[in-house]
Order: C-alpha cells, then structure tokens, then sequence
C-alpha cells in the first residue's frame, strides 16, 4: 500500500513537471512577439528590447523556464499586461469561483445520477428503467452551452425567476447561489447521464453477485441488501468514473461561464486567450493542470482506500 | 451488403458472426433510430450545396430575424437575413469534418503507437505512457482551445486540436488491450515460431483489439462534435462567413430574447446528430460486447 501510494505520488510528480514544460513551450509558441504582446500600442524597438530584458524574453529558452518555475514556485506567476495585475492575485480571486461552480455541478449530478442509476438497476425492464436510461442518453447528447442559453431564456428572459448572468460573492450567499443554480444545473446536468448509466450498470453487476445473493439468504429486507451491499460496492465504480470526469467538468466550466459570464478561470482562458495575456494563460493553465493531477492522485487514492484487493495487492480475491 | 432482407428461413443454417451481429443490432430500435440519423446527418453534409432551399452566406437585409415559416423561409433567418435552414444544412460539413475527422485522425496515430507501447514493453511502453498521462493531465477543452490559440483558428487547426485531445484515450485502449493478449498463447506461439513482429502485430493482434477501438469510436466521435461546435461558439474553429452550428449559436446569444429560434435550431441539430451517434453507438457496443463476451 505504502509502495503503491509513493510510487503514485511519484508519477503524478514526473508528469507535472512535463506539464509544466509543454504549457512553457506551448505560450510561447503561441502566435505573435509576447513583448509585443504585453507592450502599450505602439511601442518602439528599444521599448520593445527593455520588455524582453525585464522578462527575461532574451536568455535562452532552459533559462527562461527555470526562471520561470523559480517565480511560479514562490507564488509568481507574473503581471498581466492587460490589467496590470499580478496573475496569482487574479487566480487566487478567480479559482475559488470555478471551485464553487464544479463542487455544485458535482452535487447536481450526484443528487440526479445517483438515485435513478439505483432506481433503473432495481427495476430493469421496466418502464421506469426505460424512461431513465434514454433520459440519460438525452442528457449526454445535448450540448451543455445550448442547454445554458434555453435556460436563460426560460428562466431568466419568459419566467423572470433567476439572473440571467453574473456573479455575487459568497458573502451574500442567497444572491450567490441564485446567480449559481444555472451555471451549475447546466454544467451539472451532463455528468448526471454519465453518473446514472455508471451506477445502473455497477448496480446492476453488483445485484447478480454472490454475496448479494447470500445477503437475501441471510433474510436481509431488500432495503438494506440494496442499500448497504450492493451500493457500497458500486460507489466504487462511480467514484472512480466522476474522477475521470473531472476533466470534463473543468472543459464544460470554461464555457458555461463564458455564457453565464461567471468570472472564474474559464472566462479567464478565454479571455486572455483572446486578448493575447500570455502570463495569464500560462498561469491558469498551469493551475488548472496542476489541479487536475492532483485531483486524479486523489481519485486514485480514494479508490485504492474504497477497494479492499488494490491496498493489499490482491491477496483478498 | 450481401445480405439483403430475405424471407425467414425455416431452419437455421450456420449463419456468419456478422449476420448474427447485423440482426442482433435490428432488434434494437433506438439503435436504428440512431444509425439512420447517422446516415441522414452525412447525406446532408455531402449533398448540402444542391439541398439546401437558399444561399448558405447570401444576406439579405429586407428579411432580419424572420420567425420561422415567414418569407419562404422554413426556420426563420438570423441577423442579416440569411436563411437558418440552409445555414445548419450547410453548417453540416463543418461539424461532421472536426468531428469525425478529428476521431479517424487520433485513431489513426494512436493505434499504432498505443500497440507498439503494448506489444515491445520497455522504453517506449515508458515513453509513451508518461506522454499519454501529460496530455491528459490538461483538460480536454483546456487543450483543444490552448492548441486552437497556437495553431490560429481555422477549421483544419481545430480538427487538428480535437485529434490531439483524443489520441491519449485510444493509446490507453490500444496498449491496455495488446498488453494483455501479447500473453496469449497463440501469440506466444507466433514468437516462438519466429513470426515477424509486423505480421504479429497486424495479424494477430490488431483484429482482436478492434472492438473495444470501435466502441471507444463511437463514444469519441459526439464527444468530438460538441467539443468542435464549443470551438466555434468560442471563435476557434471555422472563420465567418463559412456556417458552423457554433458560431451561429454564439450569434444568436445576443438575440434571445427578441429571436429565440434562431438560438434553438443550431443547438437542435447538434443534439439530433450527438444523439443519433450515442444512440448507435450504445447499440453496437451492446452487440460487439457480447461477441466479446461469448
């Protein structure tokens, strides 16, 4: 286990460190001079030349990077030409709001998948299980970015019920959570498929196993051979499955906040995407690949503490 | 396409896996449902010139925002008065080129490394599993929009970032799958005998490895179709005035309160199409898997 959880951890290091050098690479192969970039209009070539010297744009590329990861690990990330503000304040401000989103989304579809995974599994066949799996199918074929405008044209522009766009702190956690809900049923609403279907046929496998059977031999009530075997094992499953779609829920948070105008570190991808901010690219997509690794440690960890035969090396099968 | 329909046969004589197969998948509604769009969905794309009712860029200022069935015009029109019918019949071939081509061009590079990595082991299984977890660690779209900014926004420069965003996914499948069957006996078998290792490659192991490969297909080509219209609502696939289900919908966001159809229709023809290939997908992998199974 100990051997297992070091060499993890271990790996997750060495592909960070690649990650880090393919977002390196990847700025600055970006279109256009960065000293241009981040210089005012019309700058002149000395202007030009003390930019690049201040950056450090003119020492070899190995130098710029280890300048680069020296500042990064110290917890700077560089200015923003555009706004002149340091990247790491904007992405201290901006991650959490994106956190927020996907922690919501998350409960969405754990709220929705969960329950009518279980329901379609115990009544297979039936019309019930029928209903929801192509429900589910439906939910995974439309696009998330179309669902958010039909949203904000139902319930922000017919019905009036809910802001059509924006984003209020959560000090104010009522006008937060109404500005929220959308963002979050939306982004959310795509994962719930993906949940649903996981848990019908993780249910499912669960309910023709052996120990299964053995627990209604016992005389167990349905309740409880469903609800404590057969689900503790299938948790397994899904919980693995909505670690690897974290990726996607982060790629659906980029547009759903483009649509909704949430000011989190999707909006701030495109943004300085389309603005040319390289610093605050590089910056937010190191974050977010940093993030993502971990969470997948994490994902595996929790898995390893889940599933008896992966912590003791399969000598429980 | 030499079965046709015939009349039951009173008797069953050995019949082809493949038939077994073809007639298993006919007994699923949804699935046919779903390949009969697949097929609806490309014969638009190929012959949307010659179908489509108007000019896909022709504007016409005399008829803005026209509400659907006005004017001569089925679906309505959208900000400069071009005709939406045509436009998302148009819009068609961009969809379906990032889509699908992205899904054919990652097969296409990653089977044959994801089976190198799996069948020689060693440096290259190394190699190219820690490039296969780096590529990963970025977020699908993350990346597809990061190489999109690289590589400028084109139609082609998306396909190619969709493909790169994929090819990690049918490595994994691809080396997971040779890892396992290379311990088979009769490839073990074919190594001893002294076979080269290309004819054990293609022969033994490329056809046992397909199915998962098509099942994995059928999963990534929606995924791809959305992920390509995503490019185009965010500016960084196809260049206007070229139709793209995407860029119409990121046009029609300022107009949804006084034009919502012109919102609806692109998002209805991304759904009809995702659907039907989710929709065919999920009955083939039902078929394939139970081949796989017996």
């Amino acid at each position: 286990m100990r051997w297992y959880i070091l060499r993890r951890i271990g790996i997750s290091l060495l592909t960070l460190f690649i990650a880090t050098v393919v977002v390196f690479v990847g700025v600055r192969a970006l279109p256009g001079d960065p000293a241009v970039a981040m210089s005012a209009e019309s700058a002149s070539p000395r202007a030009l030349q003390a930019i690049r010297v201040q950056y450090g744009l003119d020492k070899p590329l190995p130098v710029q990077y280890v300048n680069w990861i020296g500042h990064a690990l110290r917890g700077d990330l560089g200015h923003s030409p555009k706004t002149g503000l340091s990247v790491a304040q904007t992405l201290v401000q901006r991650v959490p709001i994106t956190l927020e989103l996907t922690l919501l989304a998350l409960l969405v579809a754990i709220v929705i998948g969960i329950p009518i995974g279980i329901l379609a599994a115990v009544r297979r066949g039936t019309i019930a299980d029928y209903v929801a799996s192509t429900t589910a199918l439906g939910g995974l074929s439309v696009p998330h970015f179309w669902l958010g405008i039909l949203f904000i044209l139902l319930f922000a522009v017919h019905l009036g019920w809910l802001p059509a766009s924006g984003f209020v702190p959560l000090t104010s956690p009522l006008e937060n959570l109404q500005h929220m809900l959308m963002p979050a049923v939306v982004l959310g609403i795509g994962l719930a498929a993906v949940v649903m279907r996981q848990m019908r046929s993780a249910m499912l496998e669960s309910l023709g196993a052996d120990y299964v059977r053995t627990a209604r031999a016992k005389g167990l009530s349905e309740r409880s051979v469903v609800g404590v075997h057969a689900l503790r094992n299938s948790l397994v499953t899904v919980v693995t499955v909505v670690g690897l779609q974290l990726g996607a829920l982060i790629s659906g948070a980029v547009v759903t906040e483009q649509i909704f105008l949430v000011p989190g570190i999707g909006k701030l991808t495109i943004d300085s995407v389309f603005s040319r901010d390289y610093p605050s690219l590089q910056g937010v997509v190191l974050v977010t690949a940093t993030g993502y690794i971990l969470a997948n440690l994490l994902v595996d960890l929790a898995y390893s503490v889940l599933n008896p035969r992966i912590r003791v090396g399969g000598a429980a099968s | 396409m030499t079965v046709a329909p015939t009349m039951a046969p009173p008797a069953p004589t050995a019949v082809t896996s493949r038939g077994r197969m073809r007639r298993r998948f006919r007994r699923r509604p949804l699935a046919v449902i779903g390949l009969c769009g697949v097929v609806l969905v490309v014969l638009v794309a190929l012959l949307a010139p010659w179908i489509a009712p108007y000019d896909a860029s022709a504007s016409d200022y005399s008829a803005v925002l026209k509400p659907p069935g006005t004017g001569g015009h089925l679906l309505g029109t959208d900000d400069v008065g071009r005709d939406l019918l045509s436009r998302l019949m148009v819009g068609t071939r961009a969809s379906l080129t990032a889509g699908v081509l992205s899904t054919f061009l990652a097969l296409v590079i990653a089977v044959p490394v994801g089976m190198a990595a799996g069948y020689y082991r060693g440096a290259i299984d190394a190699v190219v599993s820690r490039v296969t977890d780096v590529v990963l660690s970025f977020p699908f779209l993350i990346l597809a929009v990061g190489l999109a900014a690289i590589l400028g926004p084109s139609l082609i420069n998306a396909t190619i970032a969709l493909a790169v965003s994929q090819i990690p996914m049918f490595v994994r499948i691809a080396r997971g799958e040779v890892l396992g069957l290379r311990e088979q006996e009769y490839v073990q078998a074919s190594i001893v005998n002294g076979a080269p290792s290309r004819t054990i490659l293609r022969r033994h192991l490329l056809p046992n490895i397909l199915n998962p490969l098509i099942v994995q297909t059928t999963v990534a080509i929606p995924g791809a179709i959305i992920g390509a219209a995503v490019l185009s609502f965010l500016g960084l696939g196809v260049q206007p005035p070229t139709p793209a289900w995407g860029t119409m919908l990121s046009d029609a966001q300022q107009y949804i309160g006084s034009a919502p159809w012109f919102a609806t229709f692109p998002g209805v023809a991304i759904a009809i199409t995702t659907l039907s290939f989710n929709l065919f997908g999920d009955g083939l992998r039902d078929v394939l898997d139970v081949r796989m199974g017996s």
